[in-house]
């Protein structure tokens, strides 16, 4: 007994005007063949050059869509019929570049393998990504500035949903103070290098997914090369230099800038550098003053806050991919995990931007720790090691004046919580916020050495005292970190 | 070849696109031998942002070929509205066009209807070919 295949509209002047055609096979594949054997005409209209159904080419089995049962695979019995259902869709071309990737869908795209639809099904079920958009996803590519605390949801995240290239920028060793929040990496990791780490979380998550890790220190030098490769930049970073960095080498690629940053209860999100919306700098055309704002490692976070935000941009890549939904382009979402309150402010791309603007006067990369205000690294001296500047002195140089009988005055300028955790003995508790009223209470008379967790607090606070007077005063390089490391290992790290 | 719209047709199209500014508006064109009696719109299902796409469902599809033929009457092709873009066929309406339909394209230039042209896919998809659009 033969079957029957119901004829779009469109289609029935190939079958001679008729609105259905009685065909035979066990499958739907079979009987589909039967029908493109019979009337010839159809077959470019159904399938591509490639032999596969169009996009927009519906079959149904009775009334169910076949890519919910096997695709042409489907058994079908006597008297099922089948509907050809035409999707009918078009618009306005969006720009070249786009319109390009429109008609590339059918044929450059990756296929997916049997295993690859199994595990993305409940992606395939929705209309708005469905197999055009998982093969887009397989085609898309993002490079993530990080492998830390915002690095790791959205990296994780990303490599589930089957982006197909996921790149990581780090340098970094796994520490047991990254365990509270980087998911990457597990108490195991600790002591690995964080790509490493990175990888191996990644690909047993996902092993369809190509995972591309570059152990190096994103700089002026490299960044343009690096961007050129991928599709969307997602910036985990958590220092002012780096941030300007990405998003200069964002607009001077124009590659789409997933942004985020955390600090202690708050998050922010946005998407930076698209073509229309605006960048980073259009909102922050300057750095902050060096120490003014602290980072994580100094002022804390808690470890629950990247994940909103790192999954935040996670969402942002896929739909930027995909190219659904609204992105977080010219608004900037603030989250505050505290009062658990989202709130967004809106963004204009600036005219008067020295990036993207119309006139824009950084025109390639430029000296970001130079810009942002921080020092140069020390130079080094040739056969002695590191050399120190005059305004600073090192741990082990400290403990040998302490040994030597010297008194130095030590500031520590962090705040009481972390003063509680470890200190070097004999120092004076000062947090940085009350020094400008307290300061009086420093000896004028004595060397003083002002100290924090890694340093960068208290060269603000020598470059305060300087300002007020101060004369003899020094900053410990790197802080009670690097104390711990070379001269009192007994103290615990945070 | 050609297509005809009978008298209020055109005014429906371009209010429709008007009333979805700046999103895409679409809908279906039924009628007989060439002449469209009836204008349907449709909602625009596109996930992929409506302002520069559309996509009317397979369901939505079949109710406008139940509608054709309930009316004693063809499903003749689709409109839509390419707003602040000129009314000519993209790249991906041609990837998604079907044969023999008329595709008619409304530009809607800042919210207001201006011209209005009307397309059909050649046989061997590689483009689209301009039809006379004509008002009764």
């Amino acid at each position: 007994m033969p079957n029957t295949i119901h004829i779009p509209t469109p289609l029935r002047p190939f079958t001679d005007k008729k609105e259905s055609v009685d065909v035979s096979g066990g499958t739907v594949g079979e009987l589909l063949t039967d029908l493109t054997k019979r009337y010839e005409g159809l077959r470019r209209h159904l399938y591509t050059d490639e032999g596969r159904l169009r996009n927009f080419v519906n079959v149904y089995l009775n009334d169910e869509d076949i890519r919910y049962l096997q695709r042409e695979q489907t058994p079908v019995k006597p008297g099922d019929t089948l509907s050809i259902v035409p999707s009918v869709a078009g618009g306005a071309p969006v720009t070249a570049e786009r319109a390009q990737k429109g008609a590339a869908v059918d044929s450059s795209l990756p296929d997916l393998s049997p295993e690859e639809i199994q595990r993305y099904s409940r992606h395939l079920i929705m209309p708005e990504v469905g197999m055009d958009g998982q093969r887009r996803l397989k085609a898309g590519s993002v490079l993530c500035i990080g492998a830390g605390g915002l690095g790791s949801p959205a990296a994780m995240y990303l490599a589930a949903a089957g982006l197909g290239r996921i790149g990581i920028v780090d340098f970094d060793v796994v520490d047991f103070s990254n365990l509270q929040r980087q998911l990457l990496h597990g108490t195991p990791d600790v002591g690995r290098s964080k790509l490493a780490s990175a990888k191996d979380r990644l690909q047993a998550l996902n092993p369809h997914v190509q995972v591309d890790t570059y152990e190096t220190l994103l700089s002026s030098q490299n960044a343009l090369d690096l961007f050129a490769d991928y599709d969307v930049i997602l910036d985990g970073t958590d220092n002012f230099p780096t941030r300007y960095l990405v998003n200069d080498a964002c607009v001077l690629t124009g590659k789409p800038n997933a942004y985020g940053s955390i600090f202690r209860f708050e998050g922010q999100a946005s998407v930076f550098a698209t073509k229309d919306g605006p960048c980073y700098r259009c909102l922050y055309p300057e750095p902050p003053p060096p120490g003014l704002v602290p980072s994580c490692a100094e002022g804390g976070v808690l470890g629950v806050l990247p994940g909103i935000i790192g999954v935040i941009q996670a969402t942002e890549t896929v739909k930027l991919i995909l190219g659904i939904g609204e992105p977080l382009i010219g608004r900037f979402m603030i989250y505050d995990a505290l009062k658990m309150r989202f709130r967004e402010l809106k963004l204009k791309k600036d005219p008067e931007c020295p990036v993207c603007g119309t006139n824009p006067t950084v025109t390639k990369l430029i000296d970001y720790e130079q810009f942002c205000g921080m020092r140069p690294e020390p130079q080094q001296a040739q056969g002695t090691g590191a050399a120190v500047s005059d305004w600073e002195i090192t741990p082990v140089d400290l403990k040998k004046k302490l040994d030597a009988g010297e008194t130095p005055f030590i500031l520590d300028v962090r705040e009481p919580n972390e003063y509680q955790i470890n200190r070097i003995p004999g120092s004076t508790l000062i947090p940085l916020g009350e020094l400008p009223r307290r300061y009086q209470e420093l000896p004028r008379d004595r060397e003083i050495v002002t100290q924090c967790k890694m340093g960068g607090r208290s060269a603000k606070a020598m470059d305060f005292l300087k300002s007020v007077g101060f004369t003899n005063v020094k900053n410990l390089r790197g802080g009670i970190l690097e104390w711990i490391d070379k001269v009192d290992p007994s103290q615990p790290k945070y | 070849m050609g297509l005809m719209l009978q008298p209020g047709i055109s005014d429906a199209i371009g209010r429709h696109g008007a009333e979805t500014y700046p999103n895409e508006c679409c809908g279906a064109l039924i009628g007989r031998d060439g002449v469209v009696t009836a204008a349907y719109a449709l909602p625009n299902t596109t996930e992929e942002g409506p302002r520069r796409r559309f996509l009317v469902r397979p369901d939505d599809y079949r109710d406008a070929e139940r509608q054709a033929s309930d009316a004693g009457a063809e499903l003749l092709g689709f409109y839509h509205s390419h707003p602040d873009h000129p009314a000519q066929p993209s790249q991906f309406d041609l990837d998604h066009a079907w044969p023999f339909f008329s595709y008619i394209i409304v530009s809607v230039q800042k919210g207001e209807p201006r011209d209005m042209t009307s397309w059909r896919l050649r046989e061997d998809r590689s483009a689209f070919d301009e039809e006379d659009l004509t008002h009764a």
